[in-house]
């Protein structure tokens, strides 16, 4: 009889941050990530760089998932590897279309939907929605159809349905791409106004303000990591020389 | 296109619960096919109508939109039937598929989509004895009815994209046209949705959901 062996119990420091040891990523023999080596603790921290340099990747190496071919991802102690359940709930994703994140066919529905899979009892649920949707002016949206939102209202829900997860931390993929002017404040505002550390990938360098750390990634490495007129100065004058 | 017709009332209809209305339902196909008669159709319809506007107070409209939706399909079965059988059968057949697609609308207008797939995954259950995770069937349900509006969309978005360079956007030629880039697009959204999902925490799904679903 074979015995099934426990998996240890997750050790969880939050003070660590997230951390990239030796990190590298592969799509078969296309390198996209190489030798990175980094530790995130600011709050806010901004990631920069052409189209197919890797941000992306690197985005999705922040919560599981994608996996690095090489080395080591630590999210607050917890191995993106080994523990990717407990990570995922502690590294909430929103992403760059919100129509691919949206599963369920009304607002409240979908903003309810992760609150299911962590098993949140129905009263505390509804209460959760009820409250995110609030916070994001689409209560009275709440037993509308997702896809008849605008895409600003799209990019909240989205939005929405991460942090009523309640995530100690939150990564946005280019959240601004397809939104007009209005719509970016928008969510730059409330970007601004998370409570949580957040990692924004994004062109908009408009979005940076205010940043405690932007990361410019060119050809799969680190190519600049500083304060953000630091970063996004190598990052234009990068971009004007290629 | 909208696939989620519910609409919000505080009424007795829409309190009931989801299995009740759709056995109701189902009960009323089995009355109006088996027993064909004229009274029996008639009143199955002037009930359903009744049950929309009065217990459900749902809007005229909404039924009129639904009728409206099959009314040519409706007319082709009713000339069908008077050219192959008789004027009464053609009657019964057409009013007893108009009752039966007005009660339908009547259990989506009053029962959200979380409530219908939470007694699908209650109907699935004992297949959870064979390995099958009923959360998964309801999650395929909710995730069919969001994204066939969503696919729709986007092949008007590339029949659009055509036509402004001056292609056809008609016949097996528009067709063939329209179906390659929409399924290029609708792989590469499966492969964000998958991500999303992965995300959202689809695979922390316990396999009993615990309580009644939220609002």
């Amino acid at each position: 009889m074979r015995l099934r062996r426990e998996a240890p119990a997750p050790e969880i420091d939050p003070a660590r941050g997230i951390e990239l040891r030796g990190v590298g990523h592969a799509y078969g023999e296309r390198v996209v990530l190489a030798d990175v080596d980094l530790r995130l603790t600011e709050r806010r921290i901004g990631i920069v760089g052409a189209n197919g340099s890797g941000k992306s990747t690197f985005a999705r190496l922040l919560n599981g998932l994608v996996v690095p071919t090489t080395g080591t991802v630590l999210v607050d102690g917890l191995d993106t590897r080994t523990q990717v359940r407990e990570v995922r709930r502690r590294v909430g994703f929103v992403f760059q279309d919100p129509d691919a994140q949206i599963v369920h066919p009304t607002v409240a529905e979908d903003a309810a939907y992760g609150l299911e899979n962590q098993g949140v009892p129905a009263a505390e649920r509804a209460e959760r929605v009820a409250e995110v949707l609030e916070r994001y002016g689409l209560a009275g949206h709440a037993d509308h159809p997702a896809h008849l939102l605008s895409g600003g209202q799209k990019q909240l829900l989205a939005i929405a349905g991460v942090l009523v997860m309640r995530p100690a931390r939150i990564v946005f993929d280019e959240p601004t791409t397809l939104l007009d002017l209005v719509n970016t404040r928008r969510v730059a505002q409330v970007i601004e106004e998370l409570a949580q550390q957040v990692v924004v990938v994004t062109h908009d360098l408009d979005l940076l303000d205010g940043f405690d750390r932007v990361l410019v990634v060119d050809e799969g490495r680190v190519f600049e990591d500083g304060p953000p007129s630091l970063a996004v100065t190598a990052y234009r004058s990068l971009m004007v020389h290629r | 296109m909208t696939l989620a017709l519910y609409v919000p009332r505080a009424s007795v209809i829409h309190r009931a619960p989801a299995g009740a209305k759709l056995c109701a339902l189902a009960g009323l196909s089995v009355l109006v096919f088996a027993v064909p008669t004229l009274p029996v159709v008639v009143g199955a319809l002037i009930g359903v109508v009744l049950v929309s506007l009065v217990a459900a107070r749902l809007p005229a409209a909404l039924l009129v939109r639904q009728a409206r939706a099959v009314l040519w399909w409706l007319v082709a079965l009713f000339v069908l039937h008077a050219m192959v059988t008789d004027l009464l059968t053609g009657a019964l057949t057409v009013l007893r598929l108009l009752a039966l697609v007005l009660a339908a609308a009547v259990v989506t207008a009053t029962t959200r989509v979380t409530a219908m797939v939470a007694f699908v995954e209650r109907v699935c259950s004992p297949l959870r004895f064979v390995g099958v995770r009923p959360a998964r069937i309801g999650l395929v349900i909710a995730m069919a009815l969001r994204f066939i509006p969503l696919i729709s969309e986007r092949a008007d978005r590339i029949r659009e994209a055509q036509a402004a360079r001056g292609g056809s956007v008609r016949g097996l030629r528009g067709l063939t046209t329209t179906v390659v880039p929409l399924l290029v697009q609708v792989l590469q959204l499966a492969h964000t949705v998958s991500e999303a999902l992965d995300a959202r925490g689809a695979d922390d799904v316990p396999m009993r959901r615990g309580g009644p679903r939220a609002a």
